[in-house]
């Protein structure tokens, strides 16, 4: 079970695509869900949402950054290694509907989760207008896919080395000045995930962000991932992932992602001194 | 006989050997260390071995006490062990955490006069001594009836259908959410009070009867109720427990610092926390720990803060010392591992620093005042009372409700207000053909052998159901 099929590096290697056996998942999966992996019996569960998925073959796809001891561990496996958990689908999956002109805001990983949800956009009847972003041209991932789910794709680079010199909320500004939107969708780090909200509200644009907090159970079992939601205690995992844009209190969330941060690095130098 | 008589009732009951306080509140190790043989057969010689024995009729598996208790007064420890199988999937498990003083024990002739017949540290002795041993014998299997059964959840509930139906010659097949099975046994009661290598041993007898086991599903989402009768099943149990936990809803519960006793428990005892970094999981280790509830998870939770290094570990508990719903053995293990119950106090904010991080919390001082729904007196404020608790760590244990996933995704089960399942008192039949469920998705919050009890009997009428019809 949870065999790696297919692995690419992407990013310079700093970002990797796993394809995954899972048919169980796979044939019920659908875009913004998401599922808890495991790498190993002593690893930690860490909640990914799902790139893709292929009912057919009985595969899904991750793509994640190495950030800590548990990324490197899924880094290191190679294709016909197992994952010693998968489970999932978790989280309601996104609301698909014409909306007419939608935007799709995505950053780093977030790109990821952002594409089956693009797609997923665009076969439903939306114009879509893409944006993405990264720190430079070499961090970008899936330009080319989502080209192909877009109608218009912008790019930005931190540094200018390809696209608009800038950030994404640069460009937003812009399309939002220009066109008549009725939903944004905004996926990547949450400071991204915050300013273009602030930005939306502004112009009272609808707008939903997929949030991915620390979870242990993805089942609602731990209440680990609460989030405040308009002043209301969520749980990112069964309530979620998605939420109003709007109404995220993005400071909790940041300060709560850093739960954990002195044990990480403790994890982390345990994990390079093997 | 009068001559045995007379020297029963001069025995006095057994000691179970422990840990000593200070030193087993800094580790994982269990505390009771079980009795020796010596011991065992001379606590066995106080059954007065009843005509009509009280203690089977405490029992909500109806465990053939003075049976079990007879082998093992003879010696026959393996034997008394699969006197024990006939009725109880887990005894190792059951000799550990059931309330025994309001079962069995509490219905012990013997206890009219004396202190009971310690049937708990027997249980305990004669399970052990089989899985050590290896000399345990198993029950046999009646023919297969090609019937199938599809368990959901493998706690304590799930387990007992699972063991009764397999024997009767069903074929089943366990679908567990995590990736490890035994439900609340592995992730919310800690080693220190079950040891995870007996739920595994337990589980795995169940497997050598032929017990299929499917890890990572979860049951309402990675597959429905519907899809397990559209894969051939002809019978589910449900038997989720109650996964959700509640929180008390006051000002700067989401700062870092403040948990659900399940969070803390699960990273602690299913992710191994307490082994970090060998495992993955981190917990965080509070200085100043406060525990806000007072039954069995809270005492778990204030004895597992304290082996994680805790300076100083509170029960903050609203209502008084006679209320508190944990085991009197819970309590007792706790104060004397240093927990400091701190009763009549309810708290009604969390204060955190500039990086979200608790420090404090503000109390209220309480007073008891008129009987409430449940018969407690009911706890008032007194106002103006307020004061600051310092605490690093808060662990929220008041509580846990049904976890809709399953039920959301079965809509044509039959719930009440509150979200639990509506099951026949006596058969555990829902609303829905072909399914039955038990346990706390059933009770709400309650024991590992009440579960084990609902499962039972729903295992006897899903018997009936495969082999005559609904």
């Amino acid at each position: 079970m949870f065999k790696i099929v297919h692995r690419e590096e992407m990013a310079q290697g700093t970002i990797v695509l796993n394809e995954i056996e899972a048919p169980r998942i796979a044939v019920k999966a659908k875009p913004g869900q998401f599922v808890i992996l495991q790498a190993n019996e002593t690893g930690e569960r860490i909640p990914l949402t799902m790139a893709d998925v292929d009912p057919e073959k009985g595969t899904i796809t991750i793509i994640y950054m190495i950030v800590g001891k548990s990324t490197t561990l899924f880094g290191q496996m190679a294709v016909g290694q197992e994952y010693y958990a998968v489970i999932g689908p978790l989280g309601k999956a996104t609301h698909l509907e014409k909306k007419g002109k939608v935007v799709c805001v995505g950053g780093g990983t977030g790109i990821a989760v952002l594409h089956p949800i693009t797609r997923g956009l665009k076969e439903v009847g939306n114009e879509v207008i893409t944006i993405l972003g990264s720190r430079n041209k070499d961090l970008l991932i899936l330009e080319d896919k989502m080209a192909k789910v877009s109608d218009t794709l912008h790019i930005c680079t931190d540094d200018g080395s390809k696209g608009h010199h800038g950030f994404v909320t640069d460009i937003l500004k812009d399309v939002l000045a220009k066109e008549d939107i009725s939903l944004v969708v905004a996926i990547g780090p949450v400071p991204m995930m915050k300013f273009v909200s602030m930005i939306t509200k502004e112009s009272n644009v609808e707008t939903l962000v997929s949030l991915n907090p620390i979870m242990v159970d993805g089942t609602g079992m731990c209440g680990g991932c609460r989030v405040s939601v308009g002043g209301e205690t969520k749980f990112a995992c069964v309530d979620g992932p998605e939420f109003d844009g709007h109404k995220v209190d993005y400071d909790e969330l940041s300060k709560r992602l850093q739960a954990y941060q002195p044990e990480e690095k403790l994890s982390m130098n345990g994990c390079r001194c093997k | 006989m009068a001559e045995t008589k007379v020297k029963k009732e001069k025995t006095p009951r057994v000691k179970m050997p422990e840990q000593a306080p200070d030193v087993r509140n800094r580790n994982f190790k269990e505390v009771p260390l079980g009795l020796t043989p010596e011991m065992a057969q001379l606590e066995a010689s106080r059954c007065l071995q009843c005509k009509k024995p009280a203690c089977v009729e405490g029992c909500p598996v109806s465990v053939n006490i003075p049976g079990f208790i007879n082998k093992i007064a003879e010696g026959d420890f393996a034997g008394a062990a699969g006197v024990l199988w006939e009725k109880n999937a887990l005894p190792a498990v059951c000799g550990r955490v059931c309330p025994q003083e309001i079962q069995c024990e509490g219905r012990c002739i013997v206890g009219k006069k004396d202190k009971p017949v310690a049937i708990g540290y027997l249980e305990r002795f004669a399970a052990d001594y089989a899985r050590n041993s290896g000399e345990a014998t198993l029950p046999k299997v009646a023919p297969k009836t090609g019937k199938k059964v599809a368990v959901v959840g493998s706690g304590p509930s799930g387990l007992t259908v699972a063991g009764d139906l397999i024997v009767k010659g069903h074929d089943v097949t366990i679908f567990e959410a995590f990736h490890k099975t035994g439900g609340v046994l592995v992730y919310g009661i800690p080693e220190f009070r079950l040891p995870k290598d007996i739920v595994g041993s337990e589980v795995a007898t169940l497997e050598k009867l032929g017990v299929k086991i499917e890890t990572n599903s979860v049951v309402g989402t990675t597959l429905t109720v519907d899809e397990l009768f559209e894969e051939g099943y002809d019978a589910v149990y449900v038997g989720v427990g109650a996964g959700l936990p509640r929180f008390m809803n006051l000002p700067g519960e989401n700062l870092i610092g403040v948990f659900s006793a399940n969070e803390y428990l699960t990273r602690t005892n299913l992710m191994k926390a307490y082994l970090f970094p060998e495992y993955d999981t981190p917990v965080a280790k509070g200085k100043n720990v406060v525990v806000l509830g007072a039954g069995n998870v809270a005492m778990d939770s204030a004895r597992t803060a304290m082996r994680l290094g805790a300076d100083s570990v509170k029960i903050v508990y609203r209502r008084s010392r006679d209320e508190m719903p944990a085991r009197a053995e819970e309590l007792h293990h706790a104060e004397e591992e240093g927990i400091e119950f701190v009763l009549l106090t309810n708290p009604t904010r969390f204060f955190g620093d500039e990086n979200g991080r608790l420090v404090g919390m503000e109390c209220l001082k309480m007073e008891l005042g008129e009987p409430d729904a449940s018969g407690r007196r009911r706890p008032v404020p007194i106002e103006g009372s307020e004061y600051r608790m310092d605490c690093d760590l808060v662990v929220v244990s008041v509580g846990a409700k049904a976890n809709p996933l399953l039920t959301n995704a079965t809509p044509d089960i039959g719930l009440n207000p509150w979200g639990n399942i509506v099951a026949d008192p006596e058969t555990g039949k829902t609303t829905k053909k072909g399914v039955w469920a038990g346990g706390d998705i059933v009770t709400g919050m309650a024991t590992v052998i009440l579960a084990m009890g609902a499962g039972r009997e729903a295992a006897d009428s899903m018997h009936k159901y495969l082999t005559l019809g609904w």
